[in-house]
């Protein structure tokens, strides 16, 4: 076809200027931020302004290209074989355009996984397909646990000699609650195979891998209840595996948290002794959490 | 340093230095066309072989879009088939059609042709490497025969889920699973080596590695890297098989599984992500770098001008080639890894940006002052460009770690892979399908299905997999059967993902016209002229059309130049074929000149 430049031009050119378009108002974009996580935002839309130019600048240069050079009989190609000047200047270009994303990026990821100093702390746990939370109670520190002392009473396998878990309130089969603007450390674990911590409004999440604990960190910036989902393939009821997560003013974090009951309690509600378990590696919950003990 | 690319430096012609070893000369029917050493044949075999199952993988999109895009209609579709679905998919399109068909396919028919060898150098070994492909395939297809039916476990396979009771496929499924793989993995070693030692040892006079077509430097990059990095993959699926037959815990640690401790322990799953993405970042390489090369081949030819910057190109491709295999944790950012990992791999991942870019920029500044011809095969190109643009850009922000955090297993990620490692490279292999169907079959194929399937294609292709993007952003997450309720989805959300289906199913409608096209044209094509897009690389020189046993003639040819001599001023053509003698190149009928511009050092 003869004039197939400029049906090439024009779709050139329409799928640039429908790209940008769609970007800047289509309805479907970040759901609103209810964390301490705004500069991982941030980071996209600098990533988007970078990347953007560069797509829109290399889109129009050929379709310029494909009207302007156009095939013409009788005519020749310009022979330049390299150009290495300009080959070095876009190269600098790009690399400028890599530290410009790199950088907050990096800096970004240094805060994700730098947990402040006392912050509080909390238990999430992962198993087909439902989701079970873990407050470490009056003395502050969860006590340790192994997937190897979970029967039908002690679901999270705490470790009844570890007088640190007693207090442990245990929350199953119902919602997490946090306190607004209080930074949480929330231990993963899992105990069957991986799953993941979603909450789209936090925008923090991480693997829960069995044999190991992993954490985020975040700081809930608006009261409200949202959805927890797993992120992770973890089966077929991995679509089904969901929760929700409620934050709200201190006052009533602790009136919450007054009722729960704590593992001490559901034991003796089992009627089963305290202190009795056998001798066995056990998870240690520290900082160090992505290498800590495997549990064996 | 400019002699490696001057065009005219015919010293570099040695005379032979060993004599030419005789060809294996088939007889029968069965030794021909069936078990066939002639690597022409076995490209033929192995492409019908990976476009009948990449047919299969397309089905099972289809059935996934389905029920993504009208959830409550679809009864016959329940969970466990949506995870087999998205599981065979995907593995369907990565391994057993893409790079099947790159390096069994195109490598098999280019690399002897286009470096002006008789054939490849083990032949046996090729053949092999065919019917164990092809046995591979078949274990694959019997997994939707064997109680459970196959796997779902997803492409990436992760323990323990994958042999667990919990996910679909986990007692014979996944099983013929990893055999599948190992037996593709071994019959692939047997072709890769054979690609590279000849490259490396079968390159007619005159053929140095500097004057090779970036088609085969794509394809030969892309070998060295299966070799190295399929391994990993072969291991893993050993592993994970003696774990799910023997008992053993390579990367199973204390698991209880429905409130039963199972009889495992000490093993890392993490373990297998490493091996597992040590092979399956590469491999997203061993898709692209074919790509990569062909693409700048058909860019060239049909721009009737020489590739822009060819040794910045090589290098590119060698330096993305050795950058693939330091990359590999990007992938598991939020995998539960040593968080520490995460500054050092964000860093090589966005270092890898640099010449992945130049390679755009290149692509276009070939385009640029040159002389360009629409055809089909330039029309994919263009889209290539477009594509791979958008889908490359789009990894910057899953390679920046941080950033990566919110849209890691969302739908932003299989918008992006679908881009740059889907819709990128199979726009490629229709280019590169069209640009040598004429010397494959001797025949045109139809111009206007052509012309149908290409915009069908890259207009719906673009349709599905740019708003999915904005889907990730909302927090839409991926391999979720049905999304139910959410205080976070709104309802255009299900009103886009019915939209998607629909052009899905569009595209897939224009494949088979691609398919009827190429189908009729091989026996009902126009006869085509020879050289019909005028290019000047050794494939399109050979005495006969299509190329016959031993594919040249009594004579090698003698390779006098590099492969993008286009538009060369005072030449008798706009091109001269790499093997055209230096006294018949210049339109006065006297030797050739040296070309007046020659690159800044």
């Amino acid at each position: 076809m003869k004039n197939m430049w400029i049906v090439v031009t024009i779709a050139l050119v329409l799928v640039t200027v429908g790209t940008v378009a769609f970007h800047i108002w289509s309805p479907w974009w970040f759901t609103p931020i209810a964390s301490n996580w705004g500069f991982i935002d941030d980071t996209i839309v600098l990533t988007f302004w970078v990347t953007g130019v560069v797509f829109i600048a290399i889109l129009l240069f050929m379709a310029y290209c494909v009207m302007r050079f156009r095939y013409k009989e009788g005519h020749r190609s310009e022979y330049e074989p390299e150009n290495t000047k300009l080959e070095v200047w876009l190269s600098v270009l790009t690399g400028i355009g890599v530290v410009i994303m790199l950088a907050p990026g990096l800096f970004a990821w240094n805060q994700f996984i730098t947990v402040p100093e006392g912050a509080d702390r909390v238990e999430v746990m992962g198993q087909q397909w439902q989701w079970s939370y873990r407050y470490p109670g009056a003395d502050g520190v969860l006590g340790t646990t192994s997937a190897t002392l979970i029967d039908e009473d002690n679901t999270f396998g705490v470790n009844t000699n570890d007088a640190n878990g007693l207090d442990d309130i245990l929350i199953e089969g119902d919602e997490l609650h946090l306190p607004l603007g209080r930074p949480v450390k929330i231990l993963l674990r899992s105990i069957d195979v991986l799953h993941d911590f979603y909450v789209p409004q936090f925008r923090a999440k991480m693997d829960m891998v069995p044999g190991t604990v992993t954490y985020i960190w975040l700081t809930p910036t608006r009261i409200g209840t949202f959805d927890i989902l797993c992120f992770e393939l973890c089966g077929i009821g991995h679509y089904n595996m969901r929760s929700t997560v409620v934050v709200e003013e201190e006052a009533d974090y602790q009136a919450w948290l007054q009722e729960q009951s704590t593992f001490a309690e559901i034991m003796a509600e089992a009627g089963r002794n305290l202190g009795s378990n056998a001798d066995v590696r056990l998870s240690e919950n520290t900082d160090l959490s992505v290498t800590s003990t495997v549990t064996q | 340093m400019s002699t490696t690319t001057a065009p005219a430096d015919s010293d570099l012609v040695r005379p032979a230095e060993v004599e030419e070893v005789e060809l294996y000369h088939a007889k029968s029917f069965i030794t021909k066309y069936i078990f066939s050493q002639d690597a022409k044949v076995i490209a033929i075999q192995y492409s019908v072989t990976a476009t009948a199952i990449g047919f299969v993988g397309l089905v099972l999109s289809w059935l996934m879009r389905l029920q993504l895009g009208f959830p409550d209609f679809f009864s016959f579709i329940d969970a466990t088939d949506y995870y087999q679905f998205i599981t065979l998919h995907g593995m369907i399109m990565v391994i057993y059609l893409l790079t099947a068909l790159f390096l069994g396919g195109f490598g098999n028919y280019l690399i002897p042709l286009m470096i002006g060898a008789r054939d490849m150098v083990f032949p046996y070994v090729n053949m092999l490497s065919y019917w164990i492909y092809l046995l591979a395939v078949l274990v694959l297809l019997a997994s939707f025969f064997v109680p459970g039916g196959p796997t779902g476990a997803g492409w990436t396979l992760y323990p323990p889920q994958a042999i667990l009771s919990g996910t679909p496929g986990s007692e014979g499924g996944i099983i013929l699973m990893l055999v599948s793989l190992a037996l593709f993995i071994i019959g692939f070693t047997m072709g890769g080596l054979n690609y590279v030692v000849t490259v490396l040892q079968a390159r007619t006079r005159g053929m140095t590695l500097m004057r090779m077509p970036l088609s085969i430097w794509g394809i030969f990059v892309a070998t060295v890297l299966a070799l190295l990095a399929f391994p990993a993959l072969f291991v893993g699926a050993v592993m994970m098989t003696f774990d799910s037959l023997l008992g053993t815990s390579f990367f199973m640690p204390v698991i209880v599984e429905f409130n039963e401790q199972l009889e495992y322990g000490g093993g890392s799953p993490i373990l297998f992500q490493h091996l597992f993405w040590f092979f399956g970042h590469p491999e997203v390489y061993i898709v692209a770098l074919p790509a990569f090369g062909i693409v700048s081949d058909l860019i060239s030819v049909h721009s009737r001008r020489h590739i822009f910057g060819y040794r910045m190109m090589v290098w590119a491709l060698v330096g993305i080639g050795a950058l693939s295999f330091v990359v590999w944790a990007h992938h598991m950012y939020v995998s539960g890894m040593n968080p520490w990992f995460g500054f050092f791999f964000a860093t090589t991942t966005l270092i890898i940006a640099v010449p992945t870019a130049l390679k755009v920029y290149n692509w276009t500044l070939t385009l640029w002052k040159g002389n360009i011809r629409l055809t089909i095969p330039m029309l994919f190109s263009l889209a290539f460009i477009v594509t791979f643009v958008n889908g490359g850009i789009t990894g910057l922000f899953l390679g920046n770690v941080a950033v990566d955090v919110p849209l890691s297993d969302t739908m932003f990620v299989v918008a992006h892979f679908h881009m740059v490692m889907g819709v990128a490279p199979l726009l490629v292999v229709f280019g590169a399908i069209y640009h040598w169907f004429p010397l494959v079959t001797g025949r045109m194929f139809h111009q206007g299905m052509a012309q149908f399937h290409f915009w069908v294609t890259f207009i719906g292709a673009y349709l599905i997999f740019l708003p999915l993007h904005y889907l990730g952003f909302l927090g839409v997450p991926r391999r979720y059967f049905e999304m139910g309720d959410t205080s976070f989805i709104p309802e255009s959300a299900a009103t886009l993902n019915s939209f998607v289906t629909i052009v899905a199913l569009i595209v897939g409608f224009a494949q088979l016209v691609f398919i009827y096209n190429l189908a009729r044209s091989t026996t009902k094509g126009k006869i085509s002229e020879r050289n019909p897009w005028q290019a000047t690389t050794l494939e399109w020189q050979t005495p006969q059309v299509p190329p016959g046993h031993g594919n040249f003639g009594a004579e090698l040819p003698v390779v006098y130049r590099w492969a993008y001599e286009y538009g060369l001023p005072g030449a008798r053509d706009d091109f001269v074929p790499q093997n055209t003698p230096p006294d018949q190149v210049m339109a006065d009928g006297g030797g050739e000149v040296e070309p007046s511009p020659q690159p800044a050092e």
